[in-house]
C-alpha cells in the first residue's frame, strides 16, 4: 500500500505554495456530471481535464469543476470553460477533444469553434 | 451505463446532494455475486418520497421533471436476478440518526450482469468534485479487501490541503491501483 508518508511530502510541498481559493481562477472548466452526462461518457472527460491541468502546471490559474443537469441531455458529454463574463460550451466531448480543448483554448487562448454548441445547431 | 461503476457514480451524488458529510460505498463480491450498498448520512427522504423514488417521473431536479439514476441501477440489479433497496430516514423526523442506504444485488454469472468497470476512476471523480465531504469506499473479496478512508487523508494533509488537489487525487488512484494489483494476484 502507498504511504501516508507520501501524503505528508504532499502537505509539506502544497503548504510552500499559495493555495487556490475557489474562484480565484482565471479560467474554469466544467464539466457535466449528472446522469446523462456519466452515460454519456463524462467520466473519462473529467478525469481528462483533471490530469491535462495538474499535468501543465495550470492548478493556479484553471480550475476544473462539476456541475448537474443543464437540460440539454443530448449533447452529453457537455463541457463549460469559463473566462471572465464569456462562456464557451462545447459538445459531444470525449477524452481526445478534452486534451484539444485544453491545448488550443486554456493555454492557446483560441475556443475551438467547430465543437461548440453554436456550431452543431447551425 | 456501461458500467456498473458509473451507477455507483451517479448514486453517489445523490448523496452529496443530499448533504451527507460521509458516503460509504461498500462492495462485497464473491464467486457468484457483488453486493454494492451505499450509505450516507445525508437529510434522507419521507416515507412517501422512497415509495415512489424509483419511478423514473420522480426527481428533485429543477431542469426537468425526470430522474433515471436509481431507476437504471435497479434495472441493472434486476436484469440478473437480483435487487435494489433503498431505505431512509429524513432528518426532519430523525434529526440525531438520518441518512439513506441504497442496497443492490447482482448475480454476477448471468448474462446480463453489467461489469463493474472502472471503479478507481469513480472514486477520483467523487473526491474531486467534493472534496469537502468523506468518503469510506471499501471492496471486500474472500481473501482480500481493497479500501480507502478520506478521513484518514484529510487528518494527515490538514485543513490547508484540499482533497481535490491534483497531487493528492493521483495519491488516491495509485493507493487504489496497487490494492487492487494486489488482488488480481492472489486469484493466481
Amino acid at each position: 500500500m502507498k504511504s501516508l508518508e507520501e501524503l505528508k511530502q504532499i502537505r509539506e510541498k502544497m503548504q510552500n505554495k499559495v493555495i487556490l481559493r475557489e474562484g480565484s481562477a482565471e479560467k474554469r472548466i466544467v464539466v457535466g456530471m449528472a446522469t446523462c452526462g456519466i452515460a454519456a461518457g463524462a467520466r473519462p472527460v473529467l478525469n481528462t481535464f483533471v490530469e491535462e491541468i495538474a499535468k501543465r502546471n495550470l492548478t493556479g490559474t484553471v480550475e476544473v469543476g462539476q456541475t448537474g443537469c443543464i437540460g440539454m441531455c443530448r449533447f452529453e458529454p457537455i463541457v463549460e470553460v469559463f473566462e471572465g463574463d464569456k462562456r464557451v460550451t462545447y459538445i459531444y466531448v470525449n477524452p481526445d477533444k478534452a486534451r484539444e480543448i485544453v491545448e488550443k483554448h486554456i493555454v492557446g487562448g483560441e475556443p475551438i469553434v467547430e465543437y461548440t454548441i453554436g456550431a452543431a445547431e447551425k | 451505463m456501461k458500467e456498473l461503476s458509473l451507477n455507483i457514480l451517479d448514486i453517489a451524488q445523490n448523496s452529496i446532494h443530499a448533504d451527507a458529510s460521509l458516503v460509504r460505498i461498500l462492495l462485497d463480491e464473491t464467486d457468484e455475486s457483488l453486493e454494492l450498498s451505499i450509505i450516507d448520512d445525508g437529510k434522507g427522504m419521507s416515507e412517501e418520497f422512497v415509495s415512489r423514488v424509483t419511478d423514473p417521473f420522480s426527481t428533485t431536479r429543477t431542469t426537468r421533471k425526470v430522474g433515471m439514476g436509481l431507476p437504471l441501477l435497479k434495472l441493472a440489479a434486476e436484469q440478473t436476478g437480483g435487487h435494489m433497496t433503498i431505505s431512509s430516514r429524513e432528518r426532519a423526523v430523525y434529526p440525531d440518526d438520518h441518512g439513506t442506504v441504497v442496497t443492490a444485488f447482482f448475480y454476477k454469472n448471468h448474462l446480463d450482469f453489467t461489469p463493474l468497470g472502472d471503479v478507481v476512476s469513480t472514486v477520483v471523480s467523487l473526491v474531486q468534485g467534493s472534496p469537502d465531504v468523506d468518503f469510506l469506499f471499501r471492496h471486500t473479496f474472500p481473501n482480500h479487501t481493497v479500501e480507502l478512508d478520506t478521513r484518514e487523508i484529510r487528518e494527515v494533509l490538514g485543513e490547508e490541503v484540499p482533497l481535490s488537489s491534483p497531487d493528492v487525487l493521483v495519491w488516491i488512484r495509485e493507493t487504489l491501483t496497487e490494492q487492487y494489483e494486489g488482488t488480481a494476484g492472489e486469484d493466481e
